[in-house]
């Protein structure tokens, strides 16, 4: 299997679904000529045409709106956002629209696309070009909000995206992109959306996280093996909505000890839905209150103070700590 | 049932004053005072010089991403050279030369691109907007303050910049069209330097030219030659004025060319040709504005080279300063600063943890 990084194994999910299924199609900014800012759409063009590939006008709301009106005739529109700050301005569409259509047609229209952006912090980018706002997403029924971890389950991912019959919310973790390469198979390979994964075994206590954030949350739980002899059970969710809670319910129950890890801020975050699923599901088993590692409820700095907002190593073991404590 | 052509008030201008060979069209010169035009040429090496320093320490790694201005000194600077003090001027993210005259000290700039929140603090005396990133939302905000300054009964003007690719976000037509209707004291500047990043103008709109937008809103527009700087002065004069004295809102469209980068991050050999680029650098305003002045008699050789070494010793000081006061800055307690009006409980939580969390890296030599 040839070793990818998850900008290479994004334009090979691309490139596979737009070759099998001509209804697929990929637009925003500088998505075409350019190959996109960070280079997902690289060459795409060149197999595709601008038929299929197009670079638009700038006008975000216009990107997403358009691309609610081709998913409704038929087409498989997969839309870039240059950066998720810039993604606020398809909010009304996206809500307003791409979420509610099956609804409000009573199932006769639905809305296949996909709205991809790259999100997060820690490639020292200027503001609105690191931030965390899934939640925006999360909150709006009708919506599904997937964010991959590495390159495999990216591509893997994505697929299932184009293929989903609802609109879905990919958000990739920029500090990831290239961060590290990873064996993705050439032939087709999907995970089901709506499924987290565990990544690691453990008794112990149970780390969940996701994106950017699995590579600390991994670290942590080998540090807290190396030196504390603690085992941790390790989820990465995958998909932020709908969240699937059969693993963390089961962890929780075996553990009795959980934290949740987000660059998100910390409020009204996704670790607030995981903390009132386990509240509900697993109460009776928990050992500890549920710790949320998390972002501060603040903006996130720019670049020079980023890595100070940024949830870190020393901070998940840490909570780690107490929650063994208690 | 007749079908008649309407008659429209609106008619699209293009406006050159000093072409690219140095012409001068003298029935069109603006009347500037020999001061001005030297603070204005002296600004323009300034703010060019600047740039490409701000490019090198980009690339020794001293600050971090960010877009340059090459090219467009001339649109920046003869946009807002005829604003009063206590005018708002609402940026985009591409106008430092505008910013400098206004009053930005550049040390604040290397901050800023440094990654340093501070750096984008206004100083008390200074009304200007800090820098707006998502393309096009700056514009509105330039009508709500135009809106403001009439309420207040003030004769004020608003002047927003916003680039070529702005034109096609909605909040554009929508603050051209909230202007029209309320009749607003606002100037709508538009940098068409050709490109939003990879896209060219022409992929843009179909329009013919940008400044046409206004006659839909029904607002005049005018498409200025943005390399020169007595035109740009003079389209953006007579805005101001029409505005200042109760007329309205005007579109300036200013022709131009981003001879850089879109930001450091960017290759533009992946989209433009090198000879398109070249043949704009035939067009730079700088040369072209020394060439006026040469002629008027206000600058020599001699007084150019001066000038040059006056700007290189004050954007070197500049440097210095910004290294100061970055040393400052080192304290990431900063970050909680400014969320709120004052901080919530859990807010405070949230800081104390993090002081704790710091002591304890502290102890093992690793940060939190």
């Amino acid at each position: 299997m040839p070793k990818m990084t998850m900008v290479q194994a994004l334009n090979l999910a691309l490139r596979q679904e737009m070759e099998k299924d001509d209804s697929v199609i990929v637009l925003g900014e500088d998505v075409g000529v350019d190959g996109g800012v960070f280079r997902v759409t690289d060459g795409l063009i060149d197999v595709f045409g601008e038929r299929r590939v197009v670079d638009t006008p700038l006008a975000e709301s216009a990107i997403a709106g358009m691309s609610i009106g081709m998913a409704v005739y038929g087409l498989k529109p997969v839309c870039e956002m240059q950066f998720d700050g810039f993604s606020y301005y398809t909010m009304h569409q996206v809500e307003a629209h791409a979420s509610r259509l099956r609804w409000r047609s009573q199932g006769r229209y639905h809305v296949p696309m996909v709205l991809r952006a790259p999100f997060g912090g820690g490639v020292r980018a200027l503001e609105h070009h690191s931030e965390s706002r899934e939640v925006f997403w999360a909150h709006i029924p009708g919506l599904k909000m997937v964010i991959p971890s590495g390159p495999r389950n990216a591509r893997a991912l994505l697929v299932s995206a184009i293929r989903d019959p609802d609109p879905v919310i990919f958000y990739e973790p920029k500090a990831v992109y290239r961060a590290f390469r990873e064996e993705v198979p050439e032939e087709e390979e999907t995970f089901p959306i709506g499924k987290s994964q565990r990544v690691r075994e453990g008794r112990d206590l149970t780390l969940i996280a996701y994106g950017a954030m699995m590579r600390p949350t991994l670290e942590a739980a080998e540090a807290l093996k190396q030196k504390h002899g603690v085992e941790a059970d390790v989820i990465d969710l995958l998909t932020i909505s709908p969240l699937d809670d059969s693993l963390l319910v089961e962890s929780a129950r075996r553990t009795g000890r959980v934290a949740v890890v987000h660059e998100a801020p910390r409020s009204f975050g996704p670790g607030a839905e995981v903390v009132a699923r386990l509240v509900e599901k697993a109460f009776f088993h928990l050992e500890a209150p549920v710790a949320r590692v998390t972002g501060y409820d603040v903006v996130i700095p720019l670049f020079n103070r980023e890595n100070h907002y940024l949830p870190g190593v020393p901070r998940i073991i840490d909570a780690a700590r107490k929650l063994l404590a208690a | 049932m007749p079908r008649n052509p309407i008659d429209l008030p609106d008619r699209i201008d293009y406006l050159s004053i000093l072409n690219e060979k140095g012409e001068l069209d003298t029935s069109l010169e603006p009347a500037i005072d020999s001061d001005t035009l030297l603070k204005l040429h002296r600004t323009m090496l300034l703010a060019r010089r600047f740039d490409e320093r701000l490019l090198s320490l980009q690339r020794q790694g001293r600050i971090g991403t960010f877009p340059p201005i090459s090219g467009q000194e001339a649109a920046h600077l003869g946009a807002v050279a005829g604003l009063r003090a206590s005018d708002w001027v609402v940026p985009a993210f591409r106008e430092m030369a505008a910013d400098i005259w206004r009053g930005r000290p550049l040390e604040s700039i290397i901050v800023y691109n440094n990654g340093f929140n501070e750096g984008s603090r206004i100083p008390a005396d200074r009304n200007d907007m800090p820098i707006s990133v998502p393309v096009g939302s700056q514009i509105l905000h330039a009508v709500g303050i135009a809106w403001a300054m009439r309420y207040r009964g003030k004769d004020d003007v608003a002047v927003t910049f916003f680039g070529d690719g702005a034109t096609s976000q909605g909040d554009f037509h929508e603050g051209l069209n909230f202007a029209g209707v309320f009749q607003l004291p606002v100037v709508f500047v538009c940098q068409n330097n050709q490109w939003a990043i990879s896209i060219p103008r022409t992929k843009q709109t179909r329009s013919k030219t940008l400044a046409q937008k206004a006659s839909a809103y029904g607002i005049p527009g005018i498409q200025v030659d943005g390399n020169d700087i007595l035109a740009v002065y003079a389209a953006a004069r007579e805005a101001v004025d029409r505005a200042r004295a109760g007329g309205g809102a005007t579109l300036v469209e200013c022709v131009t060319y981003r001879l850089a980068v879109h930001t450091t991050a960017d290759d533009p050999k992946r989209y433009r040709s090198d000879a398109e680029v070249e043949a704009w650098r035939r067009k730079d305003p700088i040369p072209r504005f020394q060439g006026y002045l040469t002629a008027k008699g206000l600058l020599s050789e001699e007084a150019v080279k001066a000038e040059e070494a006056a700007v290189a010793e004050e954007i070197q000081a500049a440097v210095e300063r910004a290294e100061e006061e970055m040393k400052k800055l080192g304290d990431p307690l900063l970050m909680f600063e400014h969320a709120y009006a004052e901080m919530p409980d859990y807010l405070k939580e949230q800081r104390a943890d993090f002081i704790r969390l710091m002591a304890e890296a502290r102890k093992e030599g690793k940060h939190a």
